[in-house]
């Protein structure tokens, strides 16, 4: 609706090429600040339309991705509005960061539909398919809502929750001060606004920072880690998780967070299910532990079977093997640092995924690991649930929108501006963090000017 | 009796004589509709029968409005005030606001004088008992005495008297205000016609002896110095007038003690009382329960007029019983031995659920039926005088089958306040408040004339000089800021002197006038003395000049705002859509569109329960509902 649209149009997953579509009255605006050609010559604005051109998306100085940029000016275009089509080269990661681009460069991310919907009011398409379009709509809607609420952590919730709260109390009182001057002195309050203003920035900043690392929603591989009691599977995990160019989820809160770790190897997010339950059970019933390990392989993306190579292979290896059937997995071929009890050769004809041999205790083969994680993804061989980038690429347009009012607020109150003006920006924090918990604003302020604080004659 | 009653013609009839009513009347008689104005008493002409002030925070933005538009308002209360104060003067322009005090019954006896000279308007005492309609038409009122006025037009400002009663302890009055005359068969007749009836609440503090109160207790309140008056056609110099003061004084705990073991006396909290009351304007029990950690509330002691040195007690409305109202007000700081003239008391009032009607006011059901104030849910002069004047602007441009007015939220408080009560669920009695405008930067009191006289010449209430003189001013503001950015200043030891005195950074390179404006701690005024090719311009200009300029970075963000709003406000849905058509409604919209039928898809995605989703699907239907009705015609 005349704003300019932008979202990822292919699949997340397969060869890690994808198209990142724009559209809207803005759309060359957008392009002609984040696009450079090889030399920097071309001015992307004006070259003709239908027209593929070569060259780089860039984030400020930064280059994201090598591109084929597609320029397709209005009337003949699927919507009916310029539109530009951006080819991504880097993989999955860099679309994503293509799009982010995108976003923060004055589009804003597609509705459920709205590039169908857009092309049928202007136009562009058979009336047959509005019922069609309509549904969607709706359904999808109905679907990203519900995906987004349960992809966002708990804590995320609790603590975008209280950030609301804290500014909504701020406005009310600022508000009831403007509608009752007589009754409410707002003297000395911007001093004591500024700082509650800096805590709640530092409080976004960080939620922005986590979901820059995919902290912040559920997203990334479901990567489970599989092997028997003592093969060195936490140690594998520690490893990853305790490195430098690791990170490690420190947000505690529900026992859906403390199941999963999240790890960023070369930005690709992994979320690694810990299977350490298994190996706790193994007094028990052994079954039990295969049975549950079983569950979570199902729907793992990627399984990463670590085997204890210092140990001949036994009835516990077999069953792991039968799990990994069909599914992705690297076999990780742990304590080379001993002396070695099973073939590799073997194990690769076994499981038919590739062996790498890796010693925690002498640090080595990790880089292999990694390395082989990473083409497999770009190859396509792994892939996710691509909904779960747009909702966060979603959660993070909205926080940075928050921060800049923020920052807005701040500013009028260094450069002396009256109270009444720092409500506004408040307000726009208020509303953009709201989108992230799918709450609008409706009577919350009146209500909160009325439950707390005693105005009127 | 068959056959042998009076019967009367006119364009319009207006129910109600209060603040809604008056307006009503006299925009209707002004655009030369022959109309009738009907009150259960003449003396009750635009009685103030609760606070003696005409204005307050946003409340002052109304009238402006309503000025602007060329209503009766502004220039009655710049007649009749004895005190004046602009509210929030520290803050920015957006939230100033006027206040002046009134003389009640100098207001009441102007306004009065106003309507009994204006052509085309007639006066009637009378009791409208029953509505006259037709297949959806209105078709007349019929009074208790029989009597029949057949008209085109009707507009109900009936504010709170429809079934009233007034309340205190377990006294209960069926009256109206004041002790006047309730009206008791009006609400039946609406009940017949399918409108959906609420009842509401509101309450008055006592009124005390001024020559019983002990004033030397009390902190005494004045006026500001620079009187500024309302309307924009008063002459500034007329209202230079001496002010009355009013005074302030605190409950303290013994009040507070005397509510609290006296609550189980209140009909409040006894359930006698059924109707919803405001919570912007609580009783002193209310605020004594909930906010029970405040040890002490603030008390108003505001004159009544010059005519009497009856006291109004502001914060302190109360239906508690006579005895307990005695003691209480007696435990204030300054009314130990004050006499009580009138008790303090609840009013009940029947009104309508206001989704019932269009942003003209019209009904949705009854064609020629619209309504104002408090009758629609609000409370408040001011929002009912702003209601009021689109009501008869309306029903006069529909009669003469001219496009009605509609004010929308970026344009208007006045916009927002019908928007909501048109739009929003209503539970209580609606006070406009600043914080309700989004675009409230661009609606301030300053500037109401060049927001709106325009639409006040268009439909006929603004003659041609007075808006041919806000053009010129438009046009000198632009002149004014244009200069203002060329005019270039460099760093001569007198500017740098200038700029030192007024604690602002010196120069180090040149810069322009407007810049200099720009700056927080200098003003136009300021910089009078380096700005050499300053043109003479009068201080409405500069003041315009001078917000346009300082706060520019915020204006235009709220205007880029304004037209996305824009945008959806003009797709409009036809009147006679069929939701149950639009299969992928969700239920939730389904029914909530049903019942509400907004005007357009912005109206409708304020409704709550409507999602963004529901909207977008909307939009693709009106889309293939354009296209279908295009082919058929």
């Amino acid at each position: 609706m005349e704003t300019t649209i932008a979202a990822i149009s292919t699949a997340m997953s397969a060869s890690g090429i994808g198209i990142v579509r724009m559209s809207g009255p803005e759309s060359m605006d957008v392009i002609s600040r984040i696009y450079r050609s090889k030399n920097g010559g071309k001015n992307i604005k004006e070259v003709k339309s239908h027209t593929i051109h070569y060259g780089y998306i860039f984030d400020g100085e930064e280059v994201v991705d090598e591109v084929l940029v597609m320029v397709m000016r209005a009337p003949r275009t699927y919507t009916g509005e310029d539109t530009v089509e951006i080819d991504c080269h880097g993989g999955v990661y860099a679309m994503k960061k293509v799009l982010e681009t995108v976003l923060r460069n004055g589009a804003q991310i597609a509705e459920p539909g709205e590039f169908t919907k857009t092309a049928l009011l202007n136009g562009r398409m058979d009336l047959s398919q509005a019922e069609a379009v309509m549904d969607v709509i709706q359904a999808k809607s109905a679907v990203a809502l519900k995906s987004s609420l349960q992809q966002l952590k708990g804590s995320v919730l609790r603590a975008i929750k209280e950030i609301r709260s804290s500014i909504l109390y701020q406005i009310a009182f600022i508000e009831s001060a403007l509608d009752d001057p007589e009754h409410i002195s707002l003297e000395g309050y911007p001093e004591k606004l500024r700082k509650i203003v800096d805590e709640e920035y530092e409080k976004v900043e960080t939620l922005l920072k986590s979901a820059d690392d995919g902290r912040m929603i559920q997203e990334g591989i479901k990567t489970v880690i599989l092997g028997k009691p003592n093969a060195g599977k936490s140690s594998l995990l520690n490893f990853l998780v305790g490195e430098d160019r690791a990170i490690v989820t420190d947000i505690a809160g529900t026992t859906r967070d403390t199941l999963e770790e999240y790890i960023s190897l070369h930005g690709i997010s992994l979320r690694i299910i810990d299977t350490a339950g298994i190996r706790e059970t193994e007094d028990v019933v052994e079954k039990i532990g295969v049975g549950k390990a079983k569950k979570m392989a199902e729907d793992a993306d990627l399984i990463l079977y670590v085997v204890d190579s210092s140990l001949p292979l036994d009835e516990n290896d077999r069953e792991i093997m039968e799990l990994l059937g069909g599914r992705k997995s690297i076999v990780i071929y742990n304590k080379t640092d001993l002396e070695s009890a099973v073939d590799i050769k073997e194990l690769k004809e076994k499981t038919g995924s590739p062996v790498i041999p890796v010693s925690v205790v002498e640090e080595t083969g990790i880089t292999e690991l990694e390395e082989t994680i990473k083409k497999m993804f770009f190859h396509g061989e792994i892939s996710f649930d691509n909904e779960v980038y747009i909702t966060n690429a979603r959660h993070k347009t909205a926080l940075e929108e928050a921060l800049e009012s923020l920052k807005m607020v701040r500013e009028s109150i260094e450069t002396g501006m009256s109270e009444d003006f720092f409500s506004i920006d408040l307000m726009s924090a208020y509303e953009s963090l709201g989108k992230i918990v799918g709450e609008s604003v409706g009577e919350d302020l009146v209500n909160e000017i009325f439950s707390r604080f005693c105005v009127g004659k | 009796m068959e056959g042998k009653r009076l019967e009367k013609n006119c364009d319009v009839v207006v129910v109600g004589a209060g603040h809604a009513g008056c307006e009503a009347a006299l925009a209707a008689a002004r655009l030369g509709m022959e109309t009738v104005m009907f009150t259960v008493s003449v003396d009750s002409i635009a009685l103030m029968p609760c606070n003696p002030n005409i204005g307050g925070s946003s409340k002052g933005h109304l009238v402006r409005e309503v000025d602007a538009l060329g209503g009766e308002m502004g220039k009655n209360i710049d007649k009749t005030f004895i005190q004046s104060k602009m509210l929030n003067k520290s803050k920015g322009p957006a939230v100033h606001s006027l206040r002046a005090q009134a003389d009640k019954q100098a207001y009441s006896t102007e306004m009065r004088k106003t309507l009994e000279n204006q052509e085309h308007l007639t006066i009637r005492e009378g009791e409208v008992t029953r509505l006259l309609a037709e297949e959806g038409n209105i078709k007349g009122v019929e009074l208790y005495s029989g009597a029949v006025y057949w008209c085109r037009a009707v507009i109900l400002c009936t504010g709170t008297y429809l079934k009233a009663r007034c309340i205190y302890g377990d006294v209960s009055n069926a009256t109206g205000p004041n002790g006047l005359k309730a009206a008791n068969y009006l609400t039946d007749s609406l009940k017949e016609l399918g409108i959906e009836i609420f009842r509401f609440k509101t309450g008055t503090p006592a009124r005390i002896a001024g020559n019983t109160i002990d004033y030397s207790k009390m902190e005494e309140q004045f006026g500001d110095e620079r009187i500024v008056p309302f309307s924009f056609s008063t002459d500034p110099e007329s209202v230079q007038i001496r002010q009355k003061s009013c005074w302030l004084t605190y409950t303290n705990e013994k009040t507070h003690e005397i509510i609290r073991s006296n609550l189980d006396r209140s009909p409040l909290y006894s359930g006698v009382i059924e109707g919803t009351g405001p919570r912007y304007c609580p009783s002193i029990e209310d605020k004594v329960v909930r906010f029970a950690d405040k040890n002490r509330h603030q008390v108003f002691i505001e004159p009544e007029g010059l005519y009497t040195n009856e006291m109004y007690i502001g914060g302190m409305s109360s239906s508690l019983p006579e005895d307990v109202q005695d003691a209480m007000y007696h435990s204030v700081p300054g009314l130990e031995n004050a006499k009580i003239v009138k008790n303090a008391y609840a009013i009940e009032y029947d009104c309508i659920n206001p989704r019932q009607l269009y942003p003209t006011l019209e009904f949705k059901n009854i064609k020629g039926l619209f309504s104002a104030g408090q009758f629609n849910g609000s409370s408040g002069y001011e929002e009912a005088a702003a209601q009021g004047l689109i009501a008869g602007i309306n029903a006069a441009m529909k009669l003469k089958g001219q496009e009605m007015l509609i004010l929308d939220r970026s344009e208007a408080y006045t916009g927002v306040l019908i928007d909501d009560l048109v739009t929003k669920e209503n539970h209580e009695p609606y006070r406009m408040m600043t914080s309700r405008a989004e675009y409230r930067l661009l609606l301030r009191q300053d500037n109401a004339d060049l927001r709106l006289r325009e639409k006040g010449y268009r439909v006929g209430l603004i003659d041609e000089e007075t808006y041919q003189k806000t053009l010129e001013k438009e046009r000198a503001i632009e002149a004014e800021i244009k200069r203002t950015e060329h005019a270039t200043i460099g760093g001569t030891p007198e500017v740098q002197r200038l700029l030192e005195e007024k604690g602002s950074t010196l120069l180090k390179s040149g810069t322009t006038i407007a810049e200099l404006i720009r700056r927080p701690e200098l003003t136009y005024e300021d910089l009078a003395p380096i700005d050499r090719d300053r043109p003479d311009l009068p201080w409405d200009v500069t003041q315009q000049v001078e917000i346009n300029l300082k706060y520019e970075g915020y204006i235009k963000r709220q205007m880029k705002q304004v037209e996305q709003f824009k945008k959806l406000e003009a797709k409009k849905i036809p009147e006679d859509l069929d939701y149950e058509q639009v299969g992928s409604l969700r239920i939730e919209a389904r029914q909530k569109l049903e019942a509400y039928r907004p005007v357009s898809i912005g109206q409708a995605s304020r409704i709550s329960g409507v999602s963004p989703a529901d909207i977008s699907v909307l939009l693709v239907y009106l889309e293939q509902y354009r296209r279908k009705s295009t082919k058929e015609s």
